[in-house]
């Protein structure tokens, strides 16, 4: 994992599709723990359970979100890819993974503290505002094809 | 092989429109634990039977009773026919039981096919879900036979598990073409899945086309088309040049005992390919 | 006495019936028609006189029937029953096919049809509508050779409605009740003191050829205008109305019409109305094997969109709820029909509302919907809302 200062930290948010168009002091302060990531096939990004700190947001290669109980083997729910995040338990209380996030292939992801964000969202209300306005059309496109795959529409 | 007209010909005119011609069978395949793939040849004489990709047959057990499946695939010479069924009910849970030697009754085929001709010069958007691919598959064939005549080509096809995908080798041979770019997503996977997981419309947005200059065939049960044609319409494809494939209950095949109907079509003649736009009302009524 | 012609006109006299209905018999028809049995007026073989429901008639409101003697002795004094010509043409059980396995397979060998033709006795203007709509459904597309055959073969003996039934409407329907074309024969039943008689209208070769040898004779100007006289009284006395113009729209744009929970809520989906209905086409197949497995017979029989497992689809229905099933076969017969087959599949025969055991009223529930039409909310199309 390698720290970037927060002049370049900024800069690659601003790439990455889900910060396009944020004001550059908003990206600066969400950058301060700005950490590049990059898991191997296999590893796990997040484990179920665990304390929620970072958002993650993938740059590429692809991630399983799983869930698995002792009488069952692992089960992948839905899987994300370049451009789209992991999740946002970090800020939702208790703010703890709901699921396993595991490296399919080699991934690379952008890794934001949860904690700092928060505090960028609050003292930054304007760019705190738009950032939740793009993250819950996320949520609710997740949730959307998660009620798709419950209805079964590949079943015939 | 494959003419405009569909017509079962060189073989002897059936004796009522009812009666089913004696089939072999000469190959069978699983393809997943409740799904077989049949290939099946004329018990007497060297009958070419010609088709058009979407259509279906009546397809017969002796004593049991006959089932619309659609054709899935034929030989180059047009003489052996290729049918995927899956286990439902009484009559296919016995045919995905035939094995080579056995003999089924073939009538057919019917209803309305893939326009292709209208898809020429075209990209071309395929979206199968679960047993929806077998219908393509003919469809497919004829674009890669003639792949130079047709644009991008985009295959989404999605299934419950990976264990519920079918045609797996063909899929593979596919996924190789540098010509092509096939998806594969499931609901739902275990450890041996490196593929997408998800609804097939959330492998769209990697898909590449030209909207306004896209046909697009959907198979598979109808949440699954009319949400992918809502879908492709963002994308701007317009509703005239999406094609859906139809289920419904069928007797006759002939669009007399009334089973098929759907508002006001037959479904077996005419469908079981309909443009998305000419059904797109009955899709948001309940009930049809 | 010279040939009877096409287009002539003759006179029969109520005691020479017995005479036609042997030249009938000569000719080689099996007579079918109208006669009395558990108490209705039903379609059952003729062979004489008495056969016919002479001097009965018949009182039909909605979900009611009941037969009444009349004060006089007129042999066609009612209109129509539970049966319509269709049990004849189009059976409710027909056995298509006959197979047996052979060492490559096996060999289908087509039931052969009946050589008997039939001459239906008493067929109104609206069966006779109901006739040729049928005709489209069956020798249409791919005909249906047992169809084609009783149908070439079979004579049609129109009888002019001297009244109305309590429930019909083919006035409305255009069909009737003046019989115009498509009969063989066509007779008018003209009835006053001292005078029983039939005028007797030739329509093809085929009619010419029975007539001949029956004692008529040349009808007179009295007995045309006397004819005209009953079928424009009859006329003048529907028991129902409905609209029939702009019907094919008024279904398709009525699909969530809430007519359609309420109507529902009466309709048992018993298939009454599609067993009585003569155009009503809907059918099922069956294979039934022998106990060997060595021979099997492929059956069809009359089925109904009102019968559970009619839309049966990867193990459920998709038209589950009385309400969607009753839609479906109004909308049909009124709506889609003309779509098909370019025309409405209704001849205003009334049997549906008579033998509905709760009594609906297909013109009561039209005329509900034309009152107060609910066109479907369809989504506008992805992509253009504004958000």
């Amino acid at each position: 994992m390698t720290k970037s200062t927060p002049h370049d930290g900024a800069a690659r948010l601003a790439e990455h599709p889900f910060f396009h168009g944020f004001n550059q002091e908003f990206l600066w302060d969400l950058a301060k723990d700005l950490k590049d990531r990059t898991f191997e096939a296999g590893e796990f990004l997040v484990r179920e359970g665990a304390p929620a700190t970072e958002f993650l947001l993938i740059v590429s290669g692809k991630v399983a979100l799983e869930m698995s109980t002792p009488e069952r083997p692992r089960l992948t729910i839905q899987t994300v890819g370049p451009g789209e995040v992991v999740g946002w338990s970090w800020l939702v209380p208790p703010r703890r993974w709901t699921l396993d996030g595991r490296a399919l292939k080699t991934t690379r992801a952008l890794d934001l503290d949860g904690e700092t964000i928060r505090r960028a969202l609050e003292s930054h209300p304007a760019e705190g505002y738009r950032f939740l306005s793009r993250l819950l059309p996320v949520v609710a496109e997740r949730l959307e094809n998660t009620r798709l795959q419950l209805l079964d529409i590949h079943a015939v | 092989m494959r003419s405009e007209t569909a017509s079962l010909e060189g073989a002897a005119r059936p004796p009522h429109p009812f009666a089913p011609t004696p089939y072999v069978v000469r190959h069978r395949a699983q393809e997943t634990s409740d799904t077989v793939t049949l290939t099946v040849a004329p018990a007497k004489g060297p009958a070419a039977f010609s088709y058009r990709p979407g259509q279906f047959n009546m397809v017969y057990l002796f004593g049991l009773g006959e089932v619309a499946i659609s054709i899935s695939g034929s030989d180059a010479a047009g003489t052996q026919i290729v049918h995927t069924v899956r286990a439902a009910g009484k009559i296919t849970r016995a045919l995905t039981q035939a094995s080579p030697g056995d003999v089924v009754g073939i009538r057919g085929p019917y209803g309305s096919a893939w326009p292709l001709d209208r898809a020429r010069g075209h990209d071309v958007v395929i979206i199968a879900g679960g047993l929806g691919l077998p219908p393509l598959r003919p469809a497919l064939e004829e674009i890669f036979a003639h792949r130079d005549q047709y644009g991008r080509v985009e295959i989404i096809y999605g299934a419950r598990t990976p264990k519920d995908l079918v045609f797996y080798e063909q899929i593979q041979a596919w996924r190789h073409r540098p010509d092509v770019r096939l998806q594969t997503t499931v609901d739902a996977a275990g450890r041996d899945w490196y593929g997408d997981v998800g609804v097939v419309t959330q492998r769209l947005p990697d898909a590449r086309f030209d909207g306004k200059q896209t046909v697009a065939f959907l198979c598979g049960p109808e949440i699954m088309m009319k949400l992918s044609a809502q879908a492709l319409e963002t994308r701007g494809v317009p509703t005239d040049a999406i094609y859906v494939s139809m289920e419904r209950n069928m007797k006759c095949a002939i669009g007399v005992c009334g089973h098929c109907q759907l508002g006001p079509s037959f479904v077996c003649r005419d469908g079981p390919v309909f443009s998305y736009q000419r059904l797109k009302p009955l899709f948001s009524i309940r009930e049809v | 006495m010279p040939a009877p012609m096409p287009g002539e006109k003759r006179r029969l006299e109520r005691a020479d019936f017995p005479a036609f209905l042997a030249a009938l018999g000569k000719a080689g028809y099996r007579v079918v028609g109208p006669t009395v049995r558990d108490g209705a007026i039903v379609y059952g073989e003729i062979e004489a006189v008495e056969d016919l429901p002479v001097g009965w008639t018949e009182r039909q409101e909605a979900g009611r029937y009941r037969l009444e003697r009349r004060h006089d002795d007129a042999l066609f004094g009612y209109v129509v029953g539970p049966h319509s010509w269709k049990k004849y043409l189009f059976p409710a059980h027909e056995k298509l096919w006959t197979a047996r396995r052979t060492d490559g397979g096996f060999e289908v060998a087509p039931t052969e049809p009946d050589p008997t033709p039939l001459a239906f006795l008493g067929v109104r203007a609206c069966e006779i509508a109901a006739i040729g709509i049928q005709d489209k459904v069956f020798l249409g597309g791919v005909a249906d050779p047992g169809y084609r055959r009783r149908r070439e073969q079979a004579l049609t003996i129109a009888v002019q409605c001297g009244q109305s039934g309590g429930t019909c409407f083919c006035v409305s329907m255009g069909t009737g009740p003046a019989v115009r074309a498509g009969y063989d024969l066509s007779l008018t039943e003209i009835l006053a003191p001292g005078v029983h008689r039939f005028l007797v209208e030739v329509g093809t070769p085929a009619g010419a050829a029975v007539l001949d040898g029956v004692p008529t004779t040349p009808a007179e100007t009295g007995d045309r205008e006397t004819a005209e006289g009953i079928v424009a009284r009859t006329a003048a006395s529907m028991g129902r109305t409905m609209v029939a113009v702009g019907l094919r729209e008024l279904m398709a744009s009525n699909l969530e019409n809430p007519r359609w929970e309420i109507v529902a809520k009466r309709c048992l989906s018993c298939a009454n109305c599609t067993l009585a209905c003569p155009t009503c086409f809907c059918s099922t197949t069956e294979e039934v094997p022998d106990l060997t497995g060595a021979t099997t017979e492929r059956w069809r029989r009359w089925d109904s969109c009102f019968n559970s497992g009619f839309t049966q689809l990867h193990s459920q229905s998709v038209r589950k709820t009385t309400m969607s099933r009753y839609r479906q076969w109004l909308t049909h017969k009124l709506g889609t029909w003309h779509d098909q087959f370019g025309s409405s599949g209704c001849v205003g025969c009334g049997r549906c509302i008579t033998w509905c055991p709760v009594g609906i009223d297909l013109t009561e529930e039209v005329a509900a919907i034309r009152a107060a039409p609910v066109p479907s909310t369809a989504p506008p199309p992805a992509g253009t809302e504004k958000r």
